[in-house]
């Protein structure tokens, strides 16, 4: 299972990487894993204000809707476009084109290190 | 109920070793997923897959009045099937639901094999052993000693006819008889509820898993309930527990053919009272509705999805709904998901038209 020691994570799957003020947020290769194939994704709007815990998002593979945890406070600046038509962008790189949102960081929720992550993801 | 209650199939090591993801699902651990829905089901559609289908119960009928108690038991005309037949028929219960959906199979005069859902093994044989009691009737349960395996698929009527000792291609759809499969004697149903054709191989447990190791061998896709489920999907095909269930009319479904007019146990709840419901078929443009979600009309509820999924085969979100009757006529409504409504096309089922 892929999990980036560089980035962040959530106990709920979600990872965010955090670039100056602004983040951005995916699942996790064993999010996507579990999922399954994924064929629709339900992102925010732009501009939304969101708090660190909210649900944002929703992941749908064939078989269940996931919602998805922002892991962080502040606002919506960009959504991951390429996912309307492409979904399974998620699957084949879910820390790479298959990001989901970015976020003008206000603050961090409670998030966990990648060997703490690695440790709930099996 | 933990992993350790569930019951496990003939297959299931053989799952464990291709990977399988297993859930559980009607009181058994069962594979939902190998490689993936959606691979599995364009193996499905395209070419030959394989599925583990042993979870469900086999009930064998014999005696003289073995087709009167069937006939008096379910909907359809048992007595239209002749030796080597199979039929889809229904158990009505005595409120104007269903017992369970079952498959009929004639072997030879006076004697069946039944097959029924896996959730509802325990519940259909009580209910038929209540019936029984007034025909000279023996039933016994041989649900754990038969494997069941489905192969469905273009390809799989070619791909088995290499390992088998019979003409294939003249036994037609709802045909069973006995074959010898990769020298192993089994039971092949040209049946199945994916919408492609293919057979059922009735096999005995403890040979289960190495006929189903030879099918994988010889090409065919092993396949889970994932895909089983999205396949019945677009084929149109009603599941119980959601199209049908113990509270659910069977005329409201697209299966109204399976109920005749003829003497059978809860006839009256049936035939004479109508339902009101109609089982329909939707399309939405990007999001998909899932079981329970509210259908609209005019911003009031008038039903409820009772099974959807993105169609891997139409690339849309497809759906089924039992909904008011009377509220069909204009073919446009809603479905209320997470809050907001959709547009909802009412579609003819089956959803993929072959």
């Amino acid at each position: 299972m892929n999990i980036p020691s560089d980035l962040q994570y959530m106990s709920s799957h979600e990872w965010i990487r955090v670039d100056g003020d602004v983040a951005t947020v995916g699942i996790t290769d064993f999010a996507q894993d579990q999922l399954g194939d994924v064929v629709y994704v339900e992102l925010p709007e732009v501009g939304r204000v969101v708090s660190a815990g909210e649900t944002v998002a929703v992941v749908e593979s064939v078989k269940t809707a996931s919602d998805i945890y922002s892991p962080a406070s502040g606002e919506i600046v960009e959504v991951n476009d390429g996912l309307s038509g492409s979904p399974e962008l998620i699957n084949e790189g879910p820390y790479e084109n298959g990001w989901l949102f970015k976020i003008r960081v206000d603050t961090v929720g409670d998030t966990m290190s990648a060997d703490e992550y690695a440790k709930i993801a099996q | 109920m933990s992993q350790e209650d569930l019951k496990r199939t003939p297959l299931h090591d053989a799952h464990v070793r291709a990977g399988a993801r297993i859930v559980p699902f009607a009181g058994y651990a069962m594979p939902v997923q190998y490689a993936g829905v959606m691979a599995e089901h364009h193996a499905v559609r395209e070419g030959a897959g394989v599925f583990d289908v042993s979870h469900m119960g086999e009930f064998r009928v014999t005696g003289p009045q073995a087709l009167d108690f069937l006939q008096f038991a379910t909907t359809n005309d048992v007595g239209k099937l002749k030796p080597g037949r199979a039929q889809y028929n229904l158990l009505p219960n005595e409120r104007g639901g269903l017992v369970d959906d079952i498959y009929v199979y004639m072997l030879s005069e006076g004697e069946y094999f039944v097959v029924v859902n896996a959730a509802n093994v325990d519940k259909d044989f009580a209910h038929l052993q209540g019936i029984a009691a007034r025909f000279d009737v023996n039933l016994v349960n041989e649900s754990d000693a038969w494997g069941l395996l489905a192969v469905q698929g273009p390809k799989a009527a070619e791909l088995l006819q290499r390992h088998a000792d019979l003409d294939l291609s003249s036994k037609k759809k709802n045909s069973v008889f006995k074959a010898t499969l990769f020298d192993f004697d089994v039971m092949l149903a040209r049946t199945g509820y994916t919408g492609e054709d293919g057979f059922e191989i009735f096999v005995k447990a403890d040979e289960a898993e190495v006929v189903w190791d030879k099918l994988l061998a010889v090409g065919f896709t092993p396949a889970g309930l994932g895909a089983r489920d999205t396949l019945r999907l677009e084929a149109g095909f009603p599941l119980y527990g959601h199209e049908f269930g113990d509270d659910i009319h069977p005329l409201s479904s697209h299966y109204t053919w399976a109920v005749k007019d003829k003497a059978f146990h809860g006839r009256e709840h049936i035939l004479e009272k109508a339902s009101g419901h109609k089982l329909v078929g939707l399309t939405l443009d990007k999001v998909i509705a899932r079981e329970g979600a509210p259908v609209k009309s005019g911003g009031e509820v008038i039903g409820r999805v009772t099974s959807g999924s993105m169609s891997p085969t139409l690339k849309v979100p497809i759906a089924m709904a039992l909904i008011d009757a009377n509220c069909i006529e204009d073919g446009e409504l809603t479905v209320e998901i997470r809050g907001k409504e959709y547009p909802a096309r009412v579609t003819a089922l089956p959803f993929l038209k072959k």
